[in-house]
């Protein structure tokens, strides 16, 4: 059996992050991901990123992920698996995976679980049929495989993913016909909404999906407006001609790992699903195990890294491994936590994020 | 109607615009940036400090349109695609949009083509100027398009390529 300081689930933003973090402080580090390339969903992210020059503000996703991998890369400390999934975390520090069609198992002091998060399906009839994708599958197909997935496009939900994947369908040539979003509100940031619009989308808030018609694939969607209770509104049904509808209707942790390692959990809904318990470096109920991402919190990229690399430097203090100034770099990775998440945008965010921090007692208190 | 539509309202505009005597002595940025989200390349792109350092990542972006020389590095800079360079004093009857073109191909100088409103409405015609495409713009053009004097405050977008409608 292979043995680690540290292993890290997850090769995306926070996962690669923390795996510079922990490899630069001295640890032994093993990366895993499930997937044929490291960098998550960064792979496909071709906007310029907000936040500030420390997370890489003002560059492409695409580039900071290159960046990331390049420097993971460069570590003889760090080594990666791909198309290594996790099975099962065991609480003698066990890790099972499924190696490239091998059955394996991984001992490590530490783990950091940056699995993600999942994307939400909605129930409406017809959401079988071919041509109803997750937004994520149809970034994939255009950004990772060059393949545009229709037409014309209907998208479910205007928060960050409906409006900026809108705009990528519009630069692969794709018509996309409309944005709807049940809430009164645009969710996602106002500027990537007013770059859609005034290339000609409309965004219908106070708007869902009845239905998607179709024979054999879909052909046409039927939408409604909603009223302040979100009750359908009668006579306010329209049948758009579409090819695609794509659902960008938030996502959920992946947290199935951490649930199997009997991690405490609890739903939390501003952070979108069943998150772990956390103390302020990111460790879970089981003091082996440590959180990072989306997994700990569906929020955005930048703050996923900050959160990665304060887990990776946590966990390397942990096991007393110091080569960088670990205390410093970790208060810098809490101070831009903080600051990423002080505006009106990240309220929810705080919200979630102190309730996930309480002890059991005191949420039932 | 912001958070409606994604279109900011006349008092959204009139909060960001320059001064009437500021627009009239030439090109200034108009940045049209009204949510506080984390986000500050436009303060620190700009090599004329016009636009102030953050102190909370979050703030709004505090604009001194005296000092701005219009030069639209932070046109290509903004992650929102949110700042537009405006020139009224071009010439007699037209006037210069500077704005932030993430589509190809890339519009070819001389062409006349669509030029859109906020909405994505057309709103008439204009002429492509110049197109700045530099490495260190990372593939964010500024596309430079000439308009009547009289749509120099509504034209946002071109219609052109893909957006072809």
């Amino acid at each position: 059996m292979e043995r680690f300081n540290i292993c890290i689930i997850g090769g995306g933003p926070a996962g690669l992050r923390a795996a510079i973090a922990a490899g630069s402080a001295g640890a032994e580090v093993l990366l895993i991901d499930e997937n044929d390339r490291l960098g998550g969903q960064l792979i496909k992210q071709t906007h310029m990123f907000f936040g500030s020059e420390k997370q890489d503000a003002g560059t492409r996703g695409i580039d900071i992920a290159q960046q990331l991998v390049n420097k993971v890369q460069s570590m003889t400390n760090v080594k990666v698996y791909l198309r290594c999934a996790a099975l099962g975390l065991y609480d003698d520090k066990v890790l099972t995976v499924l190696h490239e069609k091998k059955y394996r198992k991984i001992r490590a002091e530490k783990f950091i679980v940056a699995t993600g998060a999942s994307e939400r399906m909605l129930a409406f009839p017809g959401n079988d049929l071919p041509g109803v994708y997750g937004a994520g599958a149809v970034q994939t197909l255009m950004n990772v495989y060059g393949i545009v997935p229709g037409q014309r496009v209907l998208m479910i939900g205007a928060g960050n993913i409906g409006l900026i994947v809108s705009y990528q369908l519009l630069q692969a040539g794709v018509e996309v016909v409309a944005i709807l979003e049940g809430s009164p509100h645009i969710g996602g940031y106002l500027v990537h909404a007013s770059k859609v619009r005034r290339a000609g989308v409309p965004i219908l808030t106070s708007h869902t999906i009845m239905q998607a018609i179709g024979t054999n694939a879909v052909q046409a969607a039927e939408i409604c407006a909603l009223d302040s209770h979100w009750a359908r509104l009668p006579g306010s049904e329209k049948t758009l001609e579409v090819d695609t509808i794509c659902l960008a209707v938030g996502l959920s942790p992946l947290s199935d790992l951490l649930w199997q390692a009997q991690c405490r959990l609890t739903y939390i809904a501003e952070l979108g699903g069943h998150v772990a318990w956390r103390d302020a470096n990111l460790c879970t109920s089981e003091p082996h195990i440590y959180i990072a991402g989306d997994v700990a919190g569906v929020e955005e990229a930048s703050s996923a890294m900050v959160e990665g690399e304060l887990a990776g430097l946590a966990a390397a203090k942990s096991l007393g491994l110091a080569r960088v100034d670990v205390d410093t770099a970790m208060s810098q990775a809490r101070e831009q936590l903080i600051a990423l998440r002080a505006g009106p945008v990240g309220e929810k965010i705080r919200t979630g994020l102190a309730l996930a921090q309480m002890r059991g007692d005191e949420q039932h208190a | 109607m912001l958070k409606q539509t994604g279109v900011p309202s006349t008092d959204d505009l009139k909060r960001v615009s320059p001064s009437e005597v500021r627009l009239a002595l030439g090109p200034v940025a108009i940045i049209e940036c009204f949510q506080k989200i984390p986000c500050n390349p436009c303060a620190t792109s700009c090599p004329q400090g016009a636009i102030k350092p953050f102190v909370d990542i979050n703030d709004l972006p505090d604009f001194d349109p005296a000092l701005c020389n219009g030069c639209a590095i932070c046109v290509a800079n903004c992650p929102g695609l949110a700042i537009f360079v405006v020139d009224e004093r071009y010439s007699e009857d037209t006037a210069l949009i500077k704005l932030p073109y993430e589509f190809a191909p890339l519009p070819e100088v001389g062409t006349m083509v669509g030029v859109l409103n906020r909405g994505g409405q057309q709103i008439g015609v204009g002429k492509i100027v110049r197109v700045q495409n530099p490495p260190r713009f990372d593939r964010t053009a500024v596309v430079h398009v000439e308009v009547p004097k009289c749509l120099a405050r509504e034209v946002r977008f071109l219609a052109l390529g893909a957006n072809k409608r």
